[in-house]
């Protein structure tokens, strides 16, 4: 096969890897405000119980990923009472929990990681299913795309999406209208939790992964949030199949050791002239 | 408020001008103190940091096991003869946690020497912390032993009291390359992709080099940055320019996708070298795609060495002996950093032995002189202008095969420690 | 202003505890880790002149921690020239980079400053891992000779403590002087209400950039002593994203915007992981449990050391800053 067909085909399967990976951030970011440091961390957690239940219940992990997803909700629901509910509950608005909720979803992800590194150390693991790797990425490539279709459609179509959207962009008016917002915050960063646990059990079936490997998927999910806006699922995972494109492309004409420095460089660049993302308007 | 200014810095001053006095009154006083410890020595304490948390955790884990093992062998003995003393000292290893971080592992060495009396140290794990902890070790004249760390750097630094066990860096990939030209004379083409990590670059580096030497063109000459997991566009590149064989890796994790990735595209590579990853048992996990993948170990469980094979220099216990001991405790084959563990221990026990003495000086120079063979291997440092690089010590090329459908890792170079045949990459598709 | 002198007497009082406890008791294990702490205290406070009086939450501050160490490193190891000078020449250079980025991304506020300096300082490692001549991903290693020409490696560890412990000193009076000058009510205006102080005449652009190159001024001035003393530099260890982390926890810890508060938050964060780190009880765990510590600090005593201090002690409150 051609060789940049071959490079664009990866692009496009990465890209849709990539943009699963930061699903949840962005809906934490655009609903919460919260820039969640955590999130490597709960990819991380992700992987190894996919891991672990592949391992004691020889089920796979595009099976296991519907219970990864409750896991999550719950974890996640847990984690905002736990790191989250005492900061956001008492500003009056989110530039002044900006910083603490930096500080304090770092902390979560000392403990997970913390954790994780007591038992597993820095051990490489990887889930060998019969399958070829492009057979795999396929498959989380779908679910990825499932799970942008049902996020987008829960949160246009449902009560409860229309709710969690109102929040995102007037919490204030939100809680005139008598939504309960606190509900609808612990909701959405469970979710959020939920989608980086799961993206971190389907990714566990693709690559090998570590203790340490969820903060690349952090640094990745950054670039993508930016380039994809925080707007809408459907924004991150072009946001994410662009990154994946420039990384696949890029690598075949400079140096793969120089990918991350020009990822970076864009991230910087976009920021300064893009701040709402691609699509969003100019600042 | 200028008053106070000008006190504060006034004062900044004048500690600053008694600098020198101070430092001439620290050197005395360290080896007043020396001499008081040895008199009264119930124990040998060895001094270590482990990499508990952050990137290096499992590597030196597995190191820090065999250096217990060590431990524990020679206090069932009564420990080691030291003759100035005349009695046999027990041993104590003092550990902490580095986090794989360079933040304090200087203070860190700096404890153990000076809080915890450490008459000799151990490495961390890893080249870049090892350097770190050898500034500390020099200052306050200890020995140290350097395990798990095969830079070549730094033994070009003027260091007296480092000595490294592994095989180093520059002679990583050394006999893969050998094997190459013996067994596909006809290849001339060949691809170096590694890991952008300390390491790995400087064996890339290093063979590069050494293949450019013995003729061969190295058409790819790339690295990845670390914990890159998908290796689709390099591979391309691979095929494009017409490699005949791929050599490189990094770490587990890169060199384990890279012999799956390259199974699963089918690339018709005559060999496949793979630093770390084929060394490890875990690497069977990915099936077929383990198959003639070939990568150098610094020991394999599967070596015999013991003083049935070097009668007259042999050290310690067979390497036979070690592997037993330690599946009993860990329940598991012991990887080449646990192998070095040990290694590091008996080279001391060894050193204090024939010095009989615990004094820097005089260990130092057993060390120097030092030439056996262990259940590592051969051990004996170079000198000046590498004094302390390892130089015996060979690597051994190990290749996943297939005997009754069971994968196993077998030794195929060098001819006397192989225990099957090289076969060539390609014969399996 | 005598209420701020005490803070600044206390704060210097302070160091120079650290400073002369190992001197005068000439013991080399209080040295490293007074080491460690002065060097938390001068990171904490640089980073506080940005972040605590302008109020730009920088997470990748640590770049220029790893600039000023690898420019005082490839000085020294290329053109010997002498330590004094090149961490000047270091700091210098990490200013004027700080300058230059400053320009740009202090346009951005509050999150998108804090992910740009991230993308900055993963942009600026990924490059080094490229450079030759900085030894890309290997680092550079020092010969023990270059030690010689300071009165060999046992005098060099004392001399680097000394002249961190210098510097810390001077960085602490810069960050008083600042507060309590024209420049940082500038600085504060901006914290406050950016917009606002630009309509009250505050050159918002020019401030907060000198407040940026002087934050950066320093750790690259600490850099270049940590990688003397350690003899060596990598990428890895240079450009940490935990250290980063770390600056601002301890800032938030002491108080963020005072005087003594980073002072005191840097001390309390490094005993609190000296401690975990050797103690036998919680060595295995001790990130989980200094996870924890920090979640609570950040939940219950999110004004930090200064402010907890202020409000729990009357007679503290108007001396403490």
């Amino acid at each position: 096969m051609n060789v940049y067909i071959d490079t664009f085909i990866n692009g496009i399967l990465i890209g849709l890897i990539y943009g699963l990976a930061a699903m949840g951030l962005a809906l934490i970011w655009g609903v919460l405000k919260v820039i969640n440091l955590s999130h490597g961390a709960f990819i991380t957690l992700g992987m190894f119980l996919s891991y672990l239940i592949f391992k004691y219940f020889h089920i796979p992990p595009y099976i296991s990923v519907f219970f990864t997803l409750i896991i999550g909700f719950i974890l996640g629901f847990l984690a905002y009472f736990i790191s989250l509910h005492k900061i956001v509950s008492h500003a009056k608005n989110f530039k002044e929990y900006e910083l603490s909720s930096l500080l304090s979803t770092f902390s979560l992800s000392l403990i997970i990681t913390g954790f994780l590194l007591f038992i597993f150390a820095t051990t490489p693991m990887a889930i060998n299913l019969p399958l070829s790797l492009f057979e795999t990425k396929l498959l989380a490539s779908f679910f990825s795309i499932i799970f942008t279709i049902a996020l987008t459609l829960f949160l246009y179509k449902t009560y409860m999406g229309k709710a969690i959207r109102a929040v995102s962009q007037n919490i204030d008016a939100a809680k005139l209208m008598g939504v309960n917002t606190t509900l609808i915050l612990a909701i959405s960063f469970a979710i959020g939790i939920s989608l980086a646990m799961a993206a971190g059990n389907l990714i566990a079936m693709v690559f090998p992964f570590s203790t340490l490997s969820g903060i690349l998927y952090e640094l990745k999910s950054f670039v993508i949030c930016v380039l994809g806006g925080l707007g809408n699922p459907v924004g991150t995972i072009v946001g994410g199949i662009i990154l994946g494109l420039l990384e696949n492309f890029f690598g075949l004409f400079v140096n793969q050791g120089l990918v991350p420095f020009i990822e970076f460089t864009i991230l910087i660049l976009l920021l300064i002239f893009k701040p709402n993302g691609l699509f969003g308007g100019s600042k | 408020m200028k008053k106070y200014l000008s006190i504060a810095l006034a004062l900044s001053f004048a500690f600053f001008g008694c600098l020198d006095k101070k430092e001439e009154k620290g050197n005395k006083q360290s080896i007043s103190e020396t001499k008081a410890k040895t008199a009264s020595k119930d124990f040998i304490v060895i001094g270590y940091t482990e990499s508990k948390t952050g990137k290096f955790a499992t590597e030196s884990r597995e190191q820090s096991q065999g250096l217990k093992l060590w431990a524990e062998d020679v206090n069932k003995n009564g420990g080691i003869y030291v003759k100035a003393l005349g009695k046999k000292l027990k041993v104590k290893l003092i550990s902490y946690d580095d986090e794989s971080l360079k933040d304090r592992v200087q203070q860190l060495y700096t404890r153990l020497i000076t809080e915890d009396k450490a008459d000799f140290l151990i490495s961390p794990y890893s080249s870049g912390l090892t350097a770190s902890a050898a500034v500390v070790s020099e200052q306050y004249g200890k020995v140290l032993i350097a395990t798990g760390a095969a830079s070549d750097k730094i033994f070009k630094k003027g260091y007296e009291l480092v000595y490294q066990i592994y095989t180093p860096a520059s002679r990583y990939l050394k006999d893969a390359i050998d094997l190459l030209k013996e067994k596909h004379p006809d290849v001339i083409k060949i691809a170096i992709i590694y890991e952008n990590s300390n390491f790995a670059k400087s064996v890339a580096t290093a063979a590069k080099k050494y293949a450019e030497e013995k003729g061969f063109k190295v058409v790819v000459f790339e690295s990845y940055d670390p914990g890159t997991s998908d290796f689709t566009t390099l591979i391309n590149k691979i095929k494009e320019k017409g490699a005949q064989a791929l050599i490189g890796g990094g770490h587990f994790t890169d060199g384990q996708a890279i012999a799956k990735q390259v199974n699963d595209v089918k690339l018709p590579l005559k060999m496949l070298c793979i630093l770390v990853a084929p060394a490890i048992d875990k690497f069977k996990e990915i099936g077929k795609a383990a198959l003639y993948v070939s990568g150098p170990s610094q020991w394999e469980p599967k070596v015999d060495y013991s003083p049935k094979t070097y009668p007259e220099k042999f050290y310690g216990i067979s390497s036979k002996e070690f592997v037993e001991k330690y599946k009993k405790i860990y329940a598991k084959d012991p990887s080449y950093h646990a192998a070095g563990g040990y290694a590091a221990g008996l080279v001391l026990q060894k050193a204090i032995e024939d010095s009989g003495s615990l004094e820097t000086s005089k260990v130092k120079n057993a060390l120097d002189n030092m030439d056996i063979y262990t259940l590592f291997g051969h051990i004996k440092f170079e000198k000046a202008p590498y004094h302390g690089r390892q130089e015996g010590h060979k690597m051994v090329i190990v290749q996943w095969q297939e005997k009754q459908n069971k994968l196993d890792k077998e030794i195929v170079y060098p001819k006397e420690a192989s225990t099957s045949n090289y076969i060539p990459y390609n014969k399996k598709f | 202003m005598k209420k701020n002198l005490f803070s600044l007497l206390l704060a210097l009082g302070i160091i120079f505890y650290f400073i002369l406890t190992p001197m005068i008791l000439n013991s080399p294990i209080l040295r490293e880790s007074s080491f460690t702490t002065l060097m938390y205290i001068a990171l904490a406070i640089s980073l506080n002149i940005l972040m605590g009086f302008t109020g730009y939450v920088s997470f990748g501050h640590v770049v220029f921690f790893g600039i000023g160490g690898y420019i005082t490193f490839a000085l020294l190891y290329y053109y010997k020239i002498s330590l004094f000078l090149a961490l000047i020449l270091a700091g210098i250079f990490a200013a004027l980079i700080a300058a230059l980025l400053g320009s740009v991304v202090l346009n951005l506020r509050g999150a998108y400053f804090a992910i740009a300096t991230i993308g900055i300082n993963e942009a600026i490692k990924s490059l080094v891992n490229n450079l030759e001549f900085l030894g890309g991903a290997e680092g550079l290693f020092f010969n023990m000779k270059i030690y010689k020409s300071y009165g060999g490696p046992q005098n060099a560890l004392w001399l680097s403590f000394y002249l961190l412990g210098i510097i810390t000193i001077v960085v602490l009076i810069i960050s008083y002087l600042i507060k309590h000058s024209k420049f940082g009510l500038g600085l504060f205006a901006i914290r406050e209400d950016e917009d606002a102080a630009s309509t009250l005449g505050v050159n918002t652009k020019l401030f907060k950039t000198i407040a940026f190159m002087i934050s950066a001024f320093f750790p690259a001035v600490v850099g270049g002593i940590f990688f003397f003393k350690n003899g060596s530099i990598d990428p890895g260890s240079a450009f940490s994203l935990t250290k980063s982390v770390e600056m601002i926890f301890m800032v938030m810890l002491g108080g963020i915007g005072t005087i003594l508060g980073p002072v005191l938050g840097a001390i309390t964060y490094d005993k609190i992981k000296e401690t975990l780190l050797v103690s036998e009880a919680f060595k295995n765990l001790h990130l989980t449990i200094s996870g924890i510590i920090l979640l609570l600090i950040v939940l219950f005593v999110p004004e930090g050391i200064i402010g907890f201090l202020r409000r729990k002690i009357k007679v503290l409150k108007n001396i403490l800053d």
